[in-house]
C-alpha cells in the first residue's frame, strides 16, 4: 500500500519516517531492561527479544508467571507485546509471531507448532509460493513429508528452520552480553528509592558474591552493579581492581568512588525494581592469612589505593614510570598504568659525586629559545625564554646525543643534539641543546630548552 | 585501682605524643637544631616557589624532603600533579628523579585535571598508611586549597603518620593548617671543575613553623649521595653566586670535590 492509498483511507493517519537505527537503540534499551529477568537476552529482529529462561522461571513462580511478569512490565512501559514460551528459540519465535501466545509445556513443541502456517518458516518469497502451490499450508503438512525430498526441493535452510520450530533440534541463543562469572541480585516488592541506603543493599550483595567466589578459590577483577529502574532505564556501574579481590569493604569503596565520579549521578527516578551485582571477571585467588604476612598485606593496601584512585580518576591518570634502554632522553622513560605488571626496572643509579645530569622536568616538545653564544660551537652566554633573558654563569657541555639511526628510516630527519647544562646568575638550572652540528649538518643551528633542574 | 590506670593512660599519652612528634631531620645540623630536630613527620608542609621561575627549585626542595621522609622505608611516594603544569614547567622526568636520589620505581604518579582533584587524590593517598609520603602540586591561586582543605590534609597526615607536601607556584603564602611553610628560590650552585653547575642549591626561608622559630633564611645544598641537606649559608663561594666569583689563584670551584676527568652523561 502506498502512502497516498493509506491517507485516502485514513485521513488522520500520523506519518513518520522509518528510523531503523532508533528502533534498534530502543530494542537494545529494552533488552537491557529485560536482563532483570534473565542474564541471557538476545535481540530477535525485527522488533523482538529472545530471553533464555532456563533456570530462571522458578524465581517468578513458573514459566507462565514469568511471562505475565514480563508482559506486565512491558505494559508499564506502554509497550504491547506478544510472548510465547517454548522449548527452542525458534519455536518460541514462531509461536509469538504467527501462532498462539502462551506457554508450551515441555516436549510438546511439535504439537503446538504443527498448526502454524508456513509463513512461520519466514522463508524467501519463492519458497513460500512454491510450498503453497504444492498444497502445503501448515508446518504439519511439511513435517509429514520425507525430509530428504523437501530438502532437495526447497533447500537446506528452510528444512533446518522447520526442524527447529518443531523442536526436533535445539539451538542456543547468542546473548548480547556474556554470562558473568557470578551474579547476585535483590528484587524489591516496592521500588527502591532511598539512594542513601544503597550501601545497605550492596554490602550484603557483594558479600554474597564474594562468598561464592571464596568457595571457588577465586577473586574478582572486574565488577558491575546494575540498577533496573521501574521506568525501564538501566544504569550500569563498572569498576575494576588491579589484583583479584574478595574484600567487600574495598569493593564498596570503589563503588562509591565510581558513583561519585559519574557525569550524571545515579538517579533512582521512580525507584529501582532490581539491583544486581555481577563479577564479570574472576581469577584464582588463594585464601590468605593476612595476619601473618604483614608485608604482603601492606602491598595490598597500596594496590587498593591504586584501585581507588583509578576508579575515581580513570586508569590513564594513575601512573608509574617505566624505563627503556635507550640513550635517547625522550624515549628513556614512559608512563604506564600503575597497576600494570612491572618488569625488573633498570633505572640507572647516578654516579657518586656527580651533580644531577638529567633534569627533573622535561619539556615535550622542547621549547625554542634565542641564544647568544661566543663561538658557534660553544655554550650560550645568555638566552631568552618566555621573554626573560637568562645570563649564564655556569655551563657544562656538550654532551652529544646522536639520533638513533636505526629508527630514522621511518622518522623525519633528526639531527645530532649537543646538550648543555646551564646555570644562570640567579641559580636556575637548565638543560638546553643545539640541534644539528654546526657546518656539517646545518648552517644555522637552532637552540631548544629541553628541561629544568631543581 | 585508679593509680595503675592513670599511669597507663599517662604512658599511652606519652607514646602517642612520641609518635605524633616524630620528626624528619633535614640532615644539616644547624638547620635541624633551629627546627627542633626537623619537620614533623605526621603533618602537612608547604613549599612556595618565590617566583614562577623558582618552580623547579620548590619542587626539588619538596622532593628532597620526601626523599628524607622515605629514607630506609620501602614505601612509595605518591605524587599528584595537575596536567596544566606540564605545559608550564615540563613533565616529571624519571632519570632526573634518580639524579636527586629518589627511586623512580617507588613513585606513583597521578595526573589530575585541576587543583580540586589534586587535593582529593592527596587526601586519599595521605590517609593510606602504606604510602611513605604524598606530594601535591598546585598552580596559581588555587581556590580549592582553602583552610578546610589544608586541615583535611593535615588530619590525613596525622592519621597515617606520613608527611604530605604541598608545592605551590604562582601563589602568595596564605594561612593554612601546615606545620611548616617554606619560601623557596633557586640558589647558585657551587661550581665544579671547569665552572660546571654543581648540585642543586636552594635559598629557603622558613615562613612558619608550628610552635617553633620562623623567619629564618638558609642557603642549602642537596647532597644526593648522602641523601641530606648541607648548610651553605656561610659558604663564601655560594654567597656571591655569580660568574664573577671564580676563585682567584686557587683551584676552580673551591670546596667542590675535585676529581680528574669528570665525564658527562
Amino acid at each position: 500500500m502506498t502512502l497516498a492509498d493509506a491517507r485516502a483511507r485514513a485521513p488522520h493517519l500520523a506519518v513518520a519516517q522509518a528510523d531503523p537505527d532508533a528502533d534498534e537503540r530502543l530494542m537494545l534499551r529494552l533488552a537491557a531492561f529485560c536482563e532483570q529477568f534473565t542474564p541471557l537476552v538476545a535481540l530477535d529482529p525485527p522488533g523482538g527479544l529472545m530471553l533464555d529462561a532456563t533456570g530462571c522461571a522458578h524465581l517468578f513462580g513458573g514459566e507462565a508467571m514469568m511471562r505475565t511478569c514480563i508482559l506486565r512490565a512491558m505494559a508499564r512501559l506502554s509497550f504491547t507485546g506478544r510472548a510465547a514460551v517454548a522449548g527452542t528459540p525458534d519455536a518460541a519465535r514462531a509461536l509469538a509471531r504467527f501462532g498462539q501466545e502462551g506457554v508450551t509445556p515441555p516436549g510438546e513443541d511439535e504439537i503446538f507448532t504443527r498448526p502454524l502456517s508456513i509463513a512461520a518458516l519466514e522463508a524467501p518469497k519463492e519458497t513460500s509460493v512454491a510450498l503453497t502451490r504444492a498444497g502445503l499450508t501448515t508446518l504439519g503438512d511439511l513435517a509429514d513429508r520425507s525430509s530428504a525430498a523437501l530438502t532437495a526441493r526447497f533447500g537446506d535452510e528452510t528444512m533446518r528452520r522447520l526442524t527447529r520450530i518443531l523442536g526436533r533440534e535445539d539451538a542456543r541463543i547468542t546473548p548480547l552480553r556474556p554470562l558473568p562469572e557470578c551474579m547476585v541480585e535483590r528484587r524489591f516488592a516496592e521500588p527502591f528509592l532511598d539512594l542513601s541506603a544503597i550501601e545497605n543493599v550492596l554490602r550484603p550483595l557483594i558479600a554474597e558474591a564474594m562468598g561464592i567466589l571464596e568457595r571457588r578459590g577465586e577473586g574478582g577483577r572486574a565488577f558491575e552493579a546494575r540498577f533496573f529502574r521501574t521506568d525501564g532505564a538501566v544504569a550500569a556501574l563498572r569498576f575494576e581492581t588491579g589484583a583479584p579481590s574478595r574484600n567487600v569493604e574495598a569493593l564498596l569503596r570503589l563503588f562509591n568512588l565510581k558513583a561519585e565520579s559519574l557525569a550524571d549521578p545515579l538517579d533512582p527516578g521512580f525507584g529501582f525494581d532490581v539491583i544486581r551485582f555481577c563479577v564479570l571477571n574472576a581469577e584464582t585467588l588463594a585464601q590468605s592469612q593476612i595476619g601473618f604476612e604483614r608485608q604482603s598485606a601492606q602491598e595490598g593496601d597500596v594496590a587498593d589505593l591504586v584501585d581507588r584512585l583509578a576508579a575515581r580518576f580513570g586508569r590513564e591518570r594513575v601512573l608509574r614510570f617505566a624505563a627503556h634502554e635507550t640513550h635517547d632522553p625522550v624515549r628513556a622513560a614512559s608512563y604506564v598504568y600503575a597497576a600494570s605488571p612491572s618488569k625488573p626496572n633498570s633505572w640507572e643509579k647516578p654516579e657518586l659525586g656527580e651533580p644531577p645530569l638529567r633534569p627533573l622536568f622535561l619539556f615535550d616538545p622542547p621549547q625554542p629559545i634565542d641564544t647568544m653564544a661566543e663561538t658557534p660551537d660553544g655554550p650560550p652566554m645568555h638566552f631568552k625564554w618566555r621573554r626573560v633573558r637568562h645570563m649564564i654563569a655556569r655551563a657544562e657541555g656538550p654532551e652529544r646525543i646522536a639520533p638513533e639511526w636505526w629508527r630514522n628510516a621511518v622518522g623525519r630527519d633528526r639531527r645530532t643534539r649537543d646538550y648543555y647544562r646551564l646555570e644562570d646568575r640567579e641559580g636556575h638550572r637548565f638543560w638546553v641543546f643545539r640541534e644539528g652540528l654546526y657546518e656539517s649538518e646545518t648552517a644555522a643551528p637552532r637552540w631548544f630548552l629541553h628541561g629544568l633542574f631543581a | 585501682m585508679t593509680q595503675p590506670l592513670a599511669s597507663l593512660r599517662k604512658s599511652l599519652a606519652c607514646a602517642h605524643r612520641a609518635a605524633t612528634s616524630e620528626t624528619i631531620a633535614l640532615g644539616a645540623e644547624s638547620l635541624d637544631r633551629r627546627l627542633g630536630g626537623g619537620i614533623l613527620r605526621a603533618a602537612l608542609h608547604e613549599a612556595y616557589a618565590e617566583t614562577a621561575a623558582d618552580a623547579p627549585a620548590a619542587m626539588g626542595f619538596a622532593l628532597a624532603l620526601a626523599r628524607r621522609a622515605l629514607a630506609g622505608a620501602e614505601k612509595p611516594l605518591l605524587w599528584a600533579r595537575p596536567e596544566a603544569l606540564s605545559a608550564e614547567s615540563g613533565a616529571p622526568y624519571p632519570p632526573g628523579l634518580a639524579d636527586i636520589g629518589l627511586d623512580p620505581a617507588a613513585v606513583a604518579f597521578i595526573r589530575v585535571r585541576d587543583a580540586r582533584e589534586a587535593l582529593q587524590a592527596g587526601v586519599e593517598a595521605g590517609r593510606c598508611a602504606t604510602v611513605g609520603a604524598t606530594l601535591i602540586e598546585l598552580f596559581g591561586e588555587a581556590r580549592a586549597y582553602d583552610l578546610t582543605a589544608s586541615r583535611r590534609l593535615a588530619l590525613a597526615a596525622a592519621a597515617a603518620g606520613a608527611p604530605i607536601f604541598v608545592s605551590r607556584v604562582g601563589a602568595s603564602p596564605a594561612p593554612s593548617a601546615a606545620a611548616s611553610r617554606w619560601l623557596v628560590r633557586a640558589a647558585p650552585s657551587r661550581a665544579l671543575a671547569a665552572n660546571a653547575p654543581g648540585s642543586a642549591a636552594f635559598t629557603i626561608f622558613l615562613l612558619r613553623q608550628r610552635g617553633g622559630a620562623a623567619g629564618h633564611e638558609w642557603r642549602v645544598e642537596w647532597n644526593r649521595d648522602r641523601g641530606a641537606f648541607e648548610d651553605r649559608t656561610f659558604d663564601a663561594s655560594s654567597l656571591s653566586g655569580s660568574v664573577a666569583s671564580l676563585p682567584v689563584g686557587g683551584t676552580p670551584g673551591e670546596g667542590a670535590p675535585q676529581r680528574a676527568g669528570r665525564k658527562f652523561g
